[in-house]
Parts: C-alpha cells; structure tokens; sequence
C-alpha cells in the first residue's frame, strides 16, 4: 500500500475530534481487556453477603445477584467480546479474501459457482444459522468465533471479487501476465497488495458486526457459558433486576455500545482516508 | 420486463433447492435420535424399529430428503416433538403477531425516515443532517436488545407507563390494548429500520440533486422545497422498494431477540422455545420458512423496481 493512503487517514483522524476519541476509548478498552487479570479481584467470586450492591468506591459497578463485582467481570468479559470480534474478523477475512480473489481473477464457471453458493447462504437468515450451530455445537469461545466468522465472510467475499476483477484488468498485471508470471506470484504481488485498503475497511467494520453477534447470541444465553462473564450475558442476568438493581443493566450494554460505536467510527476514517474515491457518507 | 421476471424466477428456483437441502443437513446434523420421543420404557426393540420404519427413517437419506421436501411442498412441515402439533399451523398462529409488529415498525421507520433523508440530502452539514449522521452511527451501534432493555426501565418500571410483557392484558382483548402492548417493541424496531432507511434515502437524494431534471426545475423558477418533496422524493421512494423487500427477510430473525425480551407471542419467540427445547422440526420448519421469505422478498423486490423504473431492462 502506498504511504499517501495512510497519510489520508492520518490527515482524516486530525481533523475529526470523534475519530481521535474513538482510538483513544478503543485504545482504553483494548489494555483493561488485555490487563484484566492483573485485578485482585477474581470476577466469579461469589459473596452472598454483597448481593446487588449498587455502585460504590468499593465495587465501581456495584455487584450482581451472586455477589460478584460487576466491574471486575465487565473487564474479563471484554476481553472476550473483544477476542470473539478480532478473530471473527481475522478468520472471516481470510475465507472472504480467499473466496473473492479465486471468483473474480479466474471468473467463469468458478466464478458462477462460488458466488451462486454466496447467494445461497446470504439467503438464510444468519442469525438463525447462528443460533442453530451455538445449540448443536454446545458452545465455548472458540466454536462460536468459527460460527460467527462462517457467517461473515460473505460479504467481504463480493467486495474483493468486485475489486479483483478491476484490478485484473490493470495493465500492470496484463505485463506481469505478459511476461509469463506465474498466476500465483501475480495473485500474491499484484492483485492482493491493491485488495488491502477494501479488505482493512470492511475487516473494521466486521470486528464490530461479531462483537455484536457474539452479544446477542450470549444475551440470549446461547454464548459462551456461564460462569463465564461477557457483556451479552451479563445483560441476560441484568434482565431479572430491573427493579432492584438497574445499573446491572447499564454498564455491560454501555460498553458494547461505545466499543461497537468506536470501531464504526474508525471503519469510517478508514474508508475516507484509503478509498477517497468512494466519498464520504 | 416479462425477461427480467422469467429470468428471475428461474434463479429463485434453484436458490430455493439448495437452501431446502441446507435445512435438510441441517435437521440430519442435529444430535439426538428423532424417534426418541416416541419410545417409552415398555416398548421392546422391534417396536422402536417400527416407528424407525414407519418414519421412514431407516431408508438411504437422499431418499428421507426427497419425502421431506414432498411433504413440505403440500404444507406438511413435520409436528412438534414436543407439544406434536403440526409446525406449520403453528407457524401460522404465530404470523399475524409478527407480522403485524414488523409492518408497523416498518412504517414507522419509512414515515420517520423520508422527510429525514431528505432533508439531510438536500442540507448537507446542516444540523438536520449532522442529526441523521448521529442516528446512522447511533443506530448501527447500539445493541437492540440493550434499548429495549432501557425502555422497559424507563417506561415500564419507573414510569409505570407502558406495559413490558406479553400482547395482551388477560381478560381483555381490546384492539387499544395490544397498541399499548406494541408500542415498546414497535419502536426498538423500529429505530433499527430507520438506521438503514434514512442513510439509504439521504445518499440517493444527493445523488438525485445532480441530475439534470433539478436544474431544469430551478430554471423554471421551481423552490427548493417544491423541487425536493415534489420531484426528487418520487424519485427516491423508488430503491426504498429494494430495502422493503429485503426487510421480509427479517420478518423473523430480525425480531428473534426483540420478542423475547418483550415477550411478544411471535414466530421469533416460537423460534427461541424450540431452540431452548431442541425442538427441530419447529426450528428447520421457521428456518425454511424465513429464507423463502427472504428469496421472494428479494424477488418482489426486484421485480416491482422493474417494473416502477423501466429505466432497468432485464439486462440485469
């Protein structure tokens, strides 16, 4: 990638105060997931005598049903939403690219064919799919970021066949072809160095669509199991004390929604920055 | 435009084949043994081989997912393992409460959403649009089952203004009462809509303001509101088509967690019991059901922009 594209985003973040907020808070919540264990406390301890205390010096988000202090739990389980989003992403990535690039560099029949078995599954609902597979494959962390990636790589998959066949036709690749290249080394030298700011832009967006999956699915009680914290779930045990212990419902939804909102923000300077040509909003 | 519809429908046939089969494996992939819940504990070995037979469960499965789809085609959808009535009717019973929610948040999205997108469109980095600008990011961000959650705090709980739960008080069945019942969910909804809608509107009126016809207007000495709710806006209801038809595919599991924080008696929380109780010719039943309304939504969809823009030959 050229060093002006990143020179763009640079110039773009400068001169966008909610941008330069975004990477701090992201920032933020990236190192109290990544330190969360340097905590004293242990977030599934339980303590039947500080059952649904509200907010306090002592416990910052006051404590749940069971006593556990809802601050220490928020930052594991932000750390796990945060895990499920980034590896959702990187895998989800990896197929889409992988996919998009075959389809629109060989087109034809394979082309036909890959993008035929795109529509197919785009056209089940994907949250159903989701549910499906959380029960069948009784799930822990690792199972549900392979679910969540198998239902994101779609549309990354249509973007880079999209931006493949474009670039296919560049005459830098049509010399490379020339000069008698082999397909795979104009594969990797031409065509996926041209993908890579599509593939940045859509890969920030994704992080924020399987933190959101990951959420839902874990709200509902279908995620990562208890006693296990992540912000879906506690939002699951926050619904049964709404009378008496509001802010249980408060914090864990906060954070989805500013992580979420963070990583949109930043998809969107990106996008500005690495592909003026598509404008802004 | 009888191309474009031909063409079309010839896609969607195949499409709905293969998500047939999807659904198939996916019944074949569930754990357990179906005929489980016929057995009881004196029943001996050649009767639960009978029901295995009868089922039709001990022949080869391209075989077991011929008869399926046969069965689905003439509206058998199979029966609850659990309560053993028929999943379609089920399916059915549950519609009207979907679908009503969903055509009502839906509507509340578009009418919010036109004179919004518009505006924005057409005052760019007024304050109408740094408004939908905030709700675009807003709205794609928050987590729906979080506001819903707030709402239920705020309007239910602390105000004591709005029920949280269920359609219907019991006892009564006034057409009043399932409004106030609706409202709360109606509106989660619905701001989930507007998000999409507005952003789409917003970006096809900018579009819209270069083309010639508008200049044309000004010439004529046209204002700028006559111009814009009166010429551009026809032109932009029409992709708003587009995204109605893809809203069908949501009819279902865009409500799935909305209903069930809200108890809604909808196919969405249907679907959340028979996941609860690995329930799987309820759960392939609304899955089936859904992708087909998701296919023929894109149909429609398609179709009838063909056939509001012939601009759009069946060159597509």
């Amino acid at each position: 990638m050229k060093q002006s594209k990143w020179a763009n985003v640079a110039r773009e973040l400068k001169g966008n105060k909610l941008g330069i907020a975004a990477v701090i808070l992201l920032f933020v919540i990236a190192l109290a997931a990544i330190f969360a264990f340097l905590s004293s406390r242990d977030p599934n301890q339980l303590n039947a005598l500080e059952r649904l205390k509200p907010p306090s010096k002592d416990h910052w988000f006051g404590t749940d049903d069971y006593g556990r202090d809802t601050f220490t739990r928020a930052l594991f389980g932000g750390r796990i939403s945060l895990m499920v989003g980034v590896l959702s992403m990187l895998f989800a990535t990896a197929i889409g690219v992988t996919v998009g690039m075959i389809s629109g560099y060989f087109g034809g029949w394979i082309d036909g064919l890959l993008m035929r078995f795109v529509d197919i599954i785009m056209s089940i609902p994907s949250f159903l799919i989701l549910l499906l597979l959380s029960v069948y494959l009784k799930p822990n962390v690792g199972s549900i970021i392979v679910i969540i990636s198998l239902l994101m790589w779609m549309s990354i998959a249509r973007v880079v066949r999209a931006e493949t066949m474009t670039l296919k036709e560049r005459e830098y690749v049509l010399y490379a072809k020339a000069s008698g290249q082999s397909t795979f080394g104009i594969i990797w030298k031409h065509i996926l160095p041209g993908l890579l700011s599509v593939v940045i832009v859509s890969a920030t967006n994704n992080i924020a669509s399987a933190i959101m999956m990951e959420s839902s699915l874990s709200f509902l009680g279908f995620g990562v199991r208890q006693p296990n914290a992540t912000w879906g779930s506690m939002l699951n045990g926050a619904q049964g004390h709404l009378m008496d212990a509001p802010y249980m419902a408060i914090f864990p939804g906060l954070l989805i929604f500013v992580t979420v909102l963070c990583f949109n923000i930043l998809g969107d300077i990106l996008r500005i920055g690495l592909e003026p040509k598509l404008g802004k909003r | 435009m009888r191309r474009l519809i031909v063409r079309r429908l010839l896609q969607t046939v195949p499409m709905l084949f293969f998500v047939s089969i999807v659904c198939f494996i996916l019944v074949k992939a569930a754990p357990g043994d179906p005929v489980r819940s016929f057995v009881t504990p004196n029943m001996h070995a050649a009767d639960i081989e009978r029901i295995r037979h009868n089922l039709g469960l001990d022949k080869p499965a391209y075989i077991q997912y011929f008869i399926w789809l046969k069965e689905c085609l003439t509206g058998n959808f199979g029966y609850s393992l659990i309560n053993h009535q028929p999943v379609l009717g089920q399916i059915l019973d549950r519609l009207p409460a979907t679908a009503g929610l969903m055509a009502s948040a839906i509507a509340l999205a578009v009418i919010l959403a036109i004179p919004l997108g518009l505006l924005a469109g057409a005052n760019r980095s007024r304050w109408v649009d740094k408004l939908v600008n905030m709700i675009a990011y807003i709205g794609i961000s928050l987590p729906l089952f979080w506001l819903a959650i707030l709402m239920v705090y705020f309007f239910s709980i602390k105000m004591h203004w709005l029920p949280s739960m269920g359609m219907r008080t019991i006892g009564t069945s006034s057409a009043l009462d399932i409004i106030r019942h609706g409202i709360l969910p109606c509106s989660v909804l619905a701001i989930g809509f507007l998000t999409v809608y507005v952003r789409y509107i917003r970006s096809s009126t900018i579009s819209q303001l270069k083309e010639d016809y508008v200049q044309i207007q000004y010439a004529f000495g046209s204002n700028k509101r006559t111009i814009l709710f009166r010429h551009v806006m026809k032109h932009v209801l029409l992709p708003i088509i587009t995204l109605l038809g893809m809203s069908m595919g949501d009819l279902v599991a865009g409500a799935i967690v909305t209903e069930t924080v809200f108890s809604w008696p909808g196919i969405g929380s249907l679907g959340m019991t028979a996941v609860r109780g690995m329930d799987y010719p309820v759960i392939m039943g609304i899955t089936l059901f859904s992708s087909v309304l998701l296919i023929l939504g894109n149909l429609l969809a398609d179709i009838l922009y063909g056939i509001v823009d012939p601009r759009i030959k069946s060159t597509r």
